[in-house]
């Protein structure tokens, strides 16, 4: 029974080992281009620190890598959510959205920020600070808000 | 030697909590079975065929426009999907709203008008995924944006279908929306049976 148990763990502790080889994409640029969200609306300090925190890792094409989202199977995870994140809505590429798009897609941040969809359960679990706080939260729909009603009346 | 259990046992559980905790597609597939009676979804075809089309002159306009209605009669049986509360009736009406789009060809109009077309086509087909995939409340969110988007649609190509704009003052955090409806009588596609009278006719498209 013991042995069994051993048996098992040691299977387990090896395929742990290999899957770290699975290589893994990095989704990390240095170049902000200028279609950026954040630098072409300037949003508050406060705010801009929640987008970076909470939104950017998987909705931009610069992820940041602490140490655990480097581990495999997380680091697999992470690039299936980052990749269907960036296809939903690419902060670095906001600028590139025409102008429907561009309302639309504010309107589904607000949403889904509204209904604590996002940032998603799952990655907050782990990643704590991307936490959004209510405080936070209504920080950001406020601004985005006005940032709506601002690119309507263009 | 002996410790060596407890400690294999907290590898195994560390393996284990980080294959099921690592970030997974949660999709919240609650797909409320809505076993609406079949809807009764009166659809008015009649009115499509003695709708007297302005004897058009031009046979590309009428392509155009027939090109349109299937846009149109896609977005109706949504609509009417999202008035009767079936989730899955609306999906699949949303799929078919995709290709419809899809199949829309912006060949035929001036340069400036296609650029319109191919933003709000963009736009119409993301949204129609969306529906495909999706929670009643959420379909609903998607059907809002979209029928901007058909309003916008319409406008340009125009439909040989009858139909009319209705306002809803409620969703969207008394934001208001609107729909396409080819009903004068108000049939809430936002509420359903919540609210299945409540809005008003704003104009007919």
């Amino acid at each position: 029974m013991i042995k069994g148990l051993k048996f098992l763990a040691i299977i387990a502790l090896v395929a742990l080992v290999v899957i770290q080889f699975v290589p893994a994409k990095r989704n990390q640029s240095d170049i902000v281009p200028a279609s950026d969200f954040i630098a072409s609306y300037n949003p508050p300090k406060e705010v801009e620190s929640i987008l970076r925190t909470s939104c950017y890792d998987c909705h931009s094409n610069n992820t940041n890598y602490p140490w655990y989202n480097k581990i495999q199977p997380v680091a697999m995870f992470l690039e299936d959510h980052i990749e269907h994140g960036k296809e939903e809505f690419n902060f670095n590429e906001f600028g590139e959205y025409s102008d429907r798009r561009k309302m639309s897609k504010l309107k589904s941040f607000i949403s889904q920020v509204e209904q604590d969809e996002m940032p998603l359960d799952s990655y907050t679990l782990i990643h704590r600070s991307a936490k959004v706080s209510n405080a936070e939260k209504e920080l950001v729909l406020t601004w985005v808000n006005q940032l709506q009603d601002s690119l309507r009346n263009q | 030697m002996k410790n060596l259990k407890p400690i294999l046992g907290l590898m195994l559980l560390a393996i284990l909590i980080f294959t099921v905790t690592s970030c997974r597609d949660t999709k919240k597939e609650d797909d409320h079975e809505m076993d609406q009676d079949d809807m009764e979804m009166e659809h008015d075809d009649m009115e499509m065929n003695d709708s007297s089309m302005n004897s058009s002159d031009n046979m590309a306009m009428d392509q155009n426009k027939s090109e349109s209605d299937a846009i149109v009669v896609n977005y109706l049986e949504l609509k009417n999907a999202l008035v009767a509360d079936n989730t899955e009736a609306a999906a699949s009406s949303g799929k078919k709203v995709v290709s419809a789009f899809k199949a829309f060809d912006v060949a035929k109009y001036s340069e400036e008008e296609q650029k319109e077309l191919n933003d709000i086509i963009e736009d119409a087909i993301e949204h129609a995924e969306h529906i495909a995939e999706s929670a009643m409340d959420h379909q609903r969110e998607h059907f809002e944006i979209l029928s901007k988007d058909m309003a916008d649609l319409v406008a340009i190509t125009g439909t040989s279908k009858k139909l009319y704009q209705a306002y809803c003052p409620m969703f969207n955090d008394g934001k208001g929306a609107i729909w396409l409806s080819e009903f004068k009588e108000i049939k809430n596609p936002y509420y359903g049976s919540k609210m299945l009278t409540c809005g008003t006719v704003q104009k007919e498209v």
